[in-house]
């Protein structure tokens, strides 16, 4: 940390657009398949399992072999070292090791000269298989103890059964929680080209190059320094280019050193949705007891998630949604228990909240249905229940009741940065919530088939990867003696403006402006050793990292410029473009310029990491975030009780980035994480057959918001506060806390419904016009 | 096949063309041009938008449900063809950057495209112009901002002035690809080519190809029997032809039967209404097309041609099981026709997400009433039999009755005996049927005067 030189804030916090825009629509910016390729590039494909558990009895691929264009057919046995790709604990094969796990799992992998060709050829395939009985739902693998880990996980604090037994009344509910489709516009697609002494140059949309790295080296038997891997930019993210890339990596260097050609691969959209894992689905139990002030005295939750074939990412997944299981609230006695269950289906996979999103909706779940049980505004259940806020807070208020709250999550970690005291005042207010709600009740008198109802979320989320060691990150950034700057470091660009951000962060410690910065593609040969950009963390760790490399730099060119120009080191100053050393002025690259010919070293690297953090997840205890992300909403919507349709009206929120690193761009990931929030508990619905076999293969079945589900009116504002923890210039994260402020709107549904009878709604997610319809009639009918 | 056009203002000719490569994989496997993406390949999208301009204007079409032979003649744009030559940014590009419009920026392409084209035509409906574009990122706010921003900007001259059209380059009508002039061509050609596969607008066909992965042999491509575009509105009949594409009809039908219009307008997106065809979409016989039953409940007949003999029918006797329809080999559907009428038709799409999905479920209501007492009834479903079926148990409750409450009731309960739909992905057996039921009771309601819709609530 440098104290040596100075500069002004210069670039950060400013409202830059995406440093890509212009390539953007130009079409101009490049994807994995727009590069250009040389000659001969070969193209692959996958023949995939038609049946959801079984062993493959015979495999017939002559036809495959004879279909045009095939260059080279590869099965499990044909591949040079390890057939694994799992990015946990390798249970992943690449292709089928005889054994077959679910519809669409690859069992063999076609090379031709086209992609159509290899498409084409991967259907002929003649598999034989002895077919046994899947596991599909939760119910049978709970049935078979069919499970990752030895048993359930289970985090609590106090006694919770106890604690509701005796309190005053308790709800009590299950609900099913959909999984999502990550709908990442480019499909998942690498490319390799085979380098001299084998080594291998991958290009991969990923958001993990080091692990594309890692596998790829495996898989041709080389060290990890014979692998680069590359990547500008993903067509979208969102969590489902963590891990599941690796495949299409690790096929293309293994073709690529088997027939010493340029190989590619890319996914068909149906193929991609019907391959690749998604948001793990949930079912949620619980059963809560509190007081006739809607206080929550203990609460228990079950949570039966289905996690697919494979382990992926799922132990941490479900242990993210067992923190997210209090949000925004304090639960003197609560108990956890969550089932990873290991299901004949795609294996479920990182995605946008990383299971946060399902903890939430559980608890929000619980509050919505003591509000109703108590007859009570659902916002006053959830103030009266919020942590306190921190005691030099500022003018946030305390909570509601003067009592002071324990405010340790049940995880053991003391909330010591609760802002929603102060947001959700504020959002009641801007969004004119009491009178609105008021208004809803009028008007829905007057209405036979059409109900409104609005609905209020507040979100609190963990900031830091739980497992503690992720939490680190490298830059190196240089200066070249005409004083332009190159900037690497281990994140990767999905579209969320993290390159943007961070360049920001490089232009103003060199006091310079954006021109003057370059952004270059995430490379592991720049940057080594980085974790996925997930879980929120990009910024906060490659910003910092950034940082330390530029202000290595900085000091040095002060220190130089100091002695040079007969001045005190402390007062020279990097400012708007030009340096202040003493008297003299110079231009930044007239420095840049006179340190080359000093011998100064204008190359550094930076390293960061995440302090404070330290996590049991076997105990369920410790600091597993750095700080927590706040954001709230309100939503209304309007439903109409003969066929369950409905519709967003209005959406309000506030939410919390910290003193944004760039506000508009903040906004944007507000703005789209809501609508693919409310999209997760809308119309975005994952059908499965009887056979395992995945239905909702394409967007003309899986319906993603299109541009008139969004709401008609949407008020979004940043709330203006700074981190209270020494993060990259007091920002927050931002890039997976926005997509629960969705939540509203699947509370509006619930409130909506209730307006049809006494019964408590009782939602299941995704809120289809068809569950719509069947709560409707449940609340209405009594069926 | 030969076929020649514009791209991006450069006239480009090309030389046995494979009838179904795609404009798509042209771009970008051929020309490399890579900025047109692949986002699904079956047209649900949008990130392969581009737009073609011939005689009767400018539309946005998606790029991989076109193939080339159905470009000859035309002028297409390009996300790379849409700056100035000397790179002065087009003001739907430059909005775009200014409202942080794009983020991982790969729809993004497709987004200017739509928006280009929606400038160009003066469109400001950007809900619709863009229902067939999908965001995954922004949740489509700054996209919107941006298009309104440009509303005012005049078309930028490189945009206006289309090089002069080409002259489709003739094709030989001996073999296959056909492209035939005219609907008497194309009733010589496929008379003696039965096995060919008709492709009006390749909404349908396409996939065939980029799903299916399919070749097909012989193909007749009918865009240009201009005579088959034809609709003709009387003061006693109202007459497509078969080529009339889905946004000629949504404005044609819009003044006649606003409902009918807005179903069409919900039926797909901009794009895919571009290409689809009314023919196309009775011929193939889809159990979920949305025209027929709307059709129907008009009581539409339907023109059948073979050769030189044509016949009518009514169109509910041209969907005969499901995948068979009353149509011979070497007959093709003409046109399809009704009677004017007063506007008692309400068309009801249920689907999971309301712009740009198949119908779950598609009731069409024509009920007419003299003196309180209903004189006649055609009710129509789709998505809930094999085929677009009419509710005859459920009009034969109405007919003759009151137009009450209690008629209403009671024909209800006749939905059991006219259909016994399925469950698949997109609702349940129990869900169709029950709000098959509950959509005479909307349709009495909206008669009524009754607000019965949630696209109608407005803040």
């Amino acid at each position: 940390m440098s104290n040596m030189s100075k500069t002004n804030s210069g670039p950060v916090a400013k409202p830059l657009p995406h440093d890509a825009a212009k390539l953007h629509v130009t079409g101009t910016a490049r994807y994995v398949d727009d590069i250009p390729v040389p000659a001969g590039c070969l193209h692959l494909a996958f023949g995939v399992s038609t049946i959801a558990k079984g062993q493959i009895t015979s495999m017939n691929l002559d036809a495959v072999r004879a279909s045009d264009g095939v260059v080279m057919v590869m099965a499990a046995q044909d591949l040079p070292f390890t057939n694994d790709v799992s990015p946990s604990i390798h249970d992943e094969p690449l292709l089928s090791d005889g054994s077959v796990h679910y519809v669409g799992q690859p069992l063999f992998l076609v090379v031709a000269n086209s992609h159509r060709a290899a498409r084409v050829a991967a259907r002929k395939g003649k598999i034989e298989y002895a077919e046994e009985t899947p596991i599909l739902t939760v119910d049978q693998a709970l049935q078979a103890d069919s499970r990752f880990e030895d048993g359930p996980r289970i985090y609590q604090k106090g006694d919770a059964a106890a604690v509701i037994d005796a309190a005053a009344r308790t709800v009590e509910g299950e609900m099913e929680l959909g999984g999502q489709e990550h709908f990442y516009l480019e499909g998942q697609a690498a490319l390799t080209l085979p380098q001299e002494g084998g080594d291998m140059l991958v290009t991969s949309s990923t958001q993990h190059p080091t692990e594309i790295q890692h596998k790829v080296a495996e898989a041709i038997g080389l060290p990890m320094h014979a692998v680069r891997v590359e990547i500008r930019r993903m067509g979208g993210g969102f969590g489902g280019k963590e891990s599941q890339g690796n495949a299409l990596a690790v096929s293309c260097a293994v073709a690529a050193r088997a027939t010493g050609k340029p190989c590619k691969m890319r996914y068909d959209r149906d193929d991609d949705m019907v391959i690749t894992g998604k948001r793990h689905d949930f079912r949620i139990s619980y059963r809560a007891g509190f007081g006739d002030d809607g206080v929550l005295q203990g609460v228990e939750f079950t949570h039966l998630v289905r996690c697919g074939w494979a382990q992926d990412l799922s132990l941490p997944v479900a242990d993210r949604a067992m923190l997210h299981s209090d949000n925004a609230y304090s639960i003197p006695a609560i108990r956890i228990e969550s089932h990873r269950l290991k299901t004949n289906t795609q294996s479920a996979t990182a995605y946008r909240g990383f299971g946060g999103p399902q903890g939430m909706v559980g608890i929000e779940r619980v509050m919505d249905h003591i509000a109703h049980d108590l007859g009570l505004d659902p916002v006053k259940v959830r103030q009266a229940n919020y942590y306190d806020a921190p005691p030099s807070g500022g003018s946030a208020p305390q909570g509601i009741s003067d009592k002071k709250k324990d405010n340790t999550t049940p995880y053991g970690m003391e909330v010591s940065d609760f802002e929603l005291h102060g947001m959700t005042e504020r959002l009641l207010e801007s969004s004119d919530y009491e009178a609105r709600r008021a208004e809803i009740a009028e008007w829905n008198k007057g209405q036979d088939h059409l109900k409104r109802g609005i609905g209020f979320s507040p979100v609190k989320f963990g900031i830091s990867f739980t497992l503690t060691h992720l939490n680190q990150a490298g830059a190196l950034v240089h200066v070249y003696q005409d004083g332009s700057i190159h900037l690497n470091h281990g994140g990767t660009e999905m579209g969320q403006g993290l390159f943007q951000k961070v360049a920001q962060v490089a232009a103003s410690r060199f006091g310079v402006g954006m021109d003057l910065v370059k952004i270059t593609a995430t490379d592991t040969a720049k940057v080594p050793n980085t974790s996925a950009t997930a879980a929120s963390s990009g910024s906060d760790l490659n910003g910092m990292a950034v940082k330390a490399a530029c202000d290595t730099i900085r000091d040095r060119m002060a220190e130089f410029l100091a002695q040079r120009h007969q001045c005190d080191v402390g007062s020279v100053r990097f400012e708007s473009g030009q340096i202040y050393v003493g008297e003299d002025v110079l231009t930044f690259e007239e420095a840049a310029s006179q340190c080359y010919q000093g011998r100064i070293s204008l190359s550094a690297t930076g390293f960061y990491k995440t302090p404070k953090v330290e996590w049991d997840r076997i105990k369920g205890q410790g600091r597993p975030f750095f700080y927590f992300a706040y954001g709230a909403s309100v939503t209304e919507v309007v439903v109409d009780q003969l066929t369950g349709e409905n519709r967003i009206l209005r959406s309000d929120i506030l939410h919390d980035a910290g003193a944004s690193l760039n506000p508009d761009l903040d906004i944007g990931q507000v703005e789209g994480g809501y609508v693919q929030g409310a999209g997760w508990l809308t119309t975005e619905e994952l059908v499965w057959d009887g056979k395992g076999r995945l239905s909702t293969h394409a967007p003309s079945t899986y319906k993603i918001p299109a541009c008139s589900d969004r709401p008609d009116e949407f008020n979004v504002e940043l709330w203006s506060g700074e981190n209270r923890e020494d993060s990259i210039y007091r920002s927050k994260a931002v890039g997976e806390p926005p997509f629960m402020l969705g939540i509203s709107t699947y509370l509006a549904l619930s409130h909506a419904v209730s307006q049809f009878g006494d019964a408590y709604p009782a939602l299941d997610a995704p809120a289809t016009a068809e569950q719509l319809w069947s709560a409707i009639r449940r609340v209405r009918d009594g069926v | 096949m030969d076929i020649t056009f514009h791209l991006n203002g450069e006239e480009v000719t090309l030389s046995g063309v494979s009838p179904t490569a795609t404009l798509l994989d042209w771009l970008r496997e051929d020309r490399l041009m890579t900025g047109t993406k692949e986002g699904c390949n079956e047209g649900d999208c949008g990130a392969c938008s581009v737009m073609v301009t011939d005689d009767r204007g400018s539309k946005a079409l998606n790029a991989c449900l076109l193939f080339m032979p159905q470009l000859n003649g035309k002028s297409i744009r390009t996300v790379e063809g849409v700056s100035s030559p000397d790179g002065t940014l087009h003001p739907v590009q430059q909005a775009m950057i200014t409202h942080h419009g794009s983020q991982c920026g790969f729809c993004t392409p497709g987004f200017v495209m739509s928006m280009v084209t929606a400038h160009k035509n003066g469109a400001t409906d950007h809900d619709v112009q863009l229902a067939g574009n999908l965001c995954r990122c922004t949740g489509y706010a700054p996209i919107i901002r941006a298009a309104e921003a440009v509303e005012d900007q005049p078309v930028p001259t490189w945009i206006t002035e289309e090089p002069q059209l080409r002259e489709p380059v003739p094709t030989a009508q001996n073999h296959s690809p056909y492209a035939p002039r005219s609907s008497d061509e194309l009733a010589a050609i496929y008379e003696k080519t039965p096995q060919a596969v008709l492709v009006a607008g390749a909404t349908d066909v396409a996939l065939w190809v980029t799903k299916g992965l399919r070749d097909l042999e012989d193909v007749i491509f009918l865009d240009g029997c201009t005579d088959l575009k034809q609709v003709e509105i009387t003061d006693d009949e109202v007459w497509f032809g078969a080529m009339v594409d889905m946004n000629t009809m949504r404005d044609a039908i819009a003044p006649l039967h606003p409902s009918y219009g807005e179903m069409i307008r919900r039926y797909a997106s901009q794009q895919v209404r571009a290409a689809a065809t009314v023919g196309g979409n009775i011929a193939n016989g889809s159990p979920i097309g949305d025209n027929p039953p709307a059709l129907i409940a008009l009581g539409a007949t339907l023109h059948l041609r073979q050769g030189g003999n044509r016949r009518s029918l009514p169109l509910e006797d041209f969907f005969v099981d499901y995948g068979k329809q009353d149509r011979q080999p070497g007959e093709f559907v003409e046109a399809v026709s009704f009677a004017r009428q007063e506007d008692t038709l309400r068309c009801y799409k249920l689907s999971k997400r309301f712009d740009q999905d198949i119908s779950a479920v598609l009731g069409a209501f024509n009920v007419t009433t003299k003196d309180g007492v209903v004189t006649e009834a055609r009710i129509a479903f789709g998505g809930m039999a094999a085929t677009p079926k009419r509710a005859s148990h459920v009009e034969a409750a109405l007919v003759g009755q009151p137009w009450t409450r209690e008629t209403i009731s009671a024909a209800q309960a006749e939905f059991d005996k006219d259909f016994t739909p399925m469950t698949d992905m997109r609702a349940s057996d129990l869900y169709r049927l029950e709000s098959a039921r509950n959509l005479l009771a909307r349709y009495y309601a909206e008669l009524n005067g009754e607000t019965v819709s949630v696209l109608e609530v407005v803040l």
